[in-house]
């Protein structure tokens, strides 16, 4: 069996997560292949939106532990996951997390990489890495802060404990809170729901989006001019506008 | 090593039965480490659908044992915290969240805490000689296993109020008549009425059941709006249970359906 699974719904791509006897832990081979899926998905035309799963238990309980172990200090300089993690944040269209249960280390930190992150109840995020006597190495430290503030990212970076997915909602780090059973089910409407919309204009707003974390507001708000100023050039601009004046389903082209 | 909670389970009921008779079967630390080990089988295990809980001898439970609470007048203050935090608060969360009914079947004294956790339970049927006692603040505390949470909400606030400023005793009747319990039976037959209950409800579509608990515990704190939306999910997820379709198929044969649980 695959240890990630791969299903098409109409243009929404879907990743499971599947090592269900390590808690779907996120080795090189596993990151490989979700850095190699989301690229073929990013040539893709016929696929719009992503979501990333695991199953109603763990999303992915950390990193393996065994694969990091064996790394000394030499080791870890040259090691090839920081460019693993870096594909695969640089796809370009809109990637949803669907975590259901533990998002745990490089879990959350894959988690936190996604422009959404839905959660079933029983969800929780933590980064235990310090009770490992290591640090978050994927982003944790930096993105968590972003989108839950100091004080909270604090606590969780240097005590190594988890927050709830309702925790999780009030702080921002997550959209929706779904049923259990429900949460793929409803992260996939949510993705299709995307994936309708124009690609350019998908890919344009999301590159705006990441931009906000990297310069200050005049340079983001000049840059998010220039995207917009792109999109008049398009053919899905004319459509979308035309759709909505004549009352109608707008017909995108990816142009 | 004693056995403080006896497990037994029979026809998809786990009837569980406080048992500490000599000391009204109040609560200390062994005894909430094996009810906590019971109640880890029946949240894992499938074929138990219902959970009825007793107290063995003539009390429900008297709550915590004091006789554990030797308070030196010289030494340091306890922390009260620490047991309610360690096993009061797991214990009544585990039971509201378990998806499946849990029946309490009162068949005495329930003061403090096991007073708080009976009327905690999802149906409470208690015996006519059978009364609860808030006695909480009679020795400066608060009541604890959600009895502030709990009380308003079943009694409204003004009684309330007084039930747990006063910390008098409350008849079983009384209870009944405040809407605070479900039933109340002649001390005979309280056995019987309780078992028989427990047993219906373990043949009935447990997943529905569970979503049923779960969505009116959920409506105490949710808008209407949120839980129209939970109700819309909900049964979404109960039109695909095995149950509805033998519910569905069973009543258009005019048979009676054998529901599995799923």
């Amino acid at each position: 069996m695959s240890e990630l699974l791969i299903s098409q719904h109409q243009r929404v791509l879907r990743l499971t997560l599947n090592r269900p006897q390590a808690r779907n832990a996120l080795n090189n081979a596993l990151l490989t292949q979700i850095a190699e899926r989301l690229e073929s998905a990013q040539q893709d035309s016929g696929i719009g939106a992503v979501v990333i799963a695991g199953n109603d238990t763990f999303f992915a309980a950390g990193a393996d532990l065994q694969e990091m172990a064996e790394k000394d200090l030499p080791a870890t300089l040259n090691d090839i996951r920081p460019r693993l993690w870096a594909r695969i944040d640089a796809f370009s269209k809109p990637l949803i997390a669907a975590v259901n249960g533990y998002a745990l280390g490089a879990g959350c930190e894959l988690a936190l990489l996604c422009d959404v992150v839905v959660a079933g109840e029983n969800a929780s995020f933590g980064l235990p890495e310090i009770t490992l006597g290591i640090m978050p190495g994927a982003g944790g430290t930096q993105r968590l802060i972003r989108c839950v503030g100091k004080s909270l990212a604090t606590q969780m970076v240097l005590t190594g404990k988890a927050i709830s997915a309702q925790r999780a909602q009030q702080a921002g780090l997550v959209s929706d809170i779904h049923p259990v059973g429900l949460t793929v089910e409803y992260a996939l409407k949510l993705a299709a729901h995307m994936a309708a919309h124009s690609p350019l204009a998908l890919q344009a707003a999301k590159q705006a989006l990441r931009q906000s974390q990297e310069v200050n507001l005049s340079a983001g708000l000049a840059q998010e001019r220039q995207l917009f100023t792109l999109l008049s050039a398009t053919d899905d601009r004319r459509e979308g506008i035309a759709a909505f004046l004549a009352k109608r389903q707008p017909d995108f082209k990816g142009r | 090593m004693d056995a403080f909670i006896l497990s037994h389970v029979e026809n998809g009921v786990m009837t569980l039965t406080l048992n500490r008779p000599e000391r009204l079967n109040s609560f200390n630390d062994v005894m909430h480490q094996q009810l906590a080990e019971c109640l880890k089988q029946a949240e894992r295990d499938d074929t138990i659908r219902c959970l009825l809980m007793t107290g063995a001898g003539r009390g429900f439970c008297a709550g915590q044992d004091l006789n554990d609470r030797n308070v030196d007048p010289n030494g340091p203050a306890p922390d009260l915290g620490y047991s309610v935090e360690t096993f009061y608060n797991p214990l009544v969360k585990r039971l509201a969240k378990l998806p499946k009914p849990v029946i309490c079947a009162v068949n005495g004294v329930a003061a403090g805490a096991g007073a708080t956790l009976a009327l905690g339970c999802d149906i409470v049927i208690a015996a006519r000689s059978a009364n609860f006692v808030m006695a909480f603040s009679k020795l400066g505390l608060v009541p604890d296993c959600g009895g502030t949470w709990l009380l308003p909400r079943v009694t409204g606030r003004a009684r309330a109020m007084a039930l747990a400023l006063l910390g008098d005793k409350l008849s079983a009747e009384q209870a009944q008549q405040w809407g605070m319990i479900w039933q109340v039976v002649d001390d005979a037959q309280l056995s019987d009425t309780a078992g028989q209950l427990a047993r219906h409800l373990a043949t009935q579509p447990t997943f529905g059941l569970g979503l049923i608990k779960q969505a009116i515990n959920a409506a105490e704190t949710n808008t209407l709006e949120t839980q129209l939306d939970l109700e819309r999910d909900f049964q979404r997820m109960a039109g695909r249970s095995a149950d509805y379709r033998e519910g569905v198929s069973a009543f258009m044969a005019k048979r009676q359906p054998q529901f599995s649980g799923k």
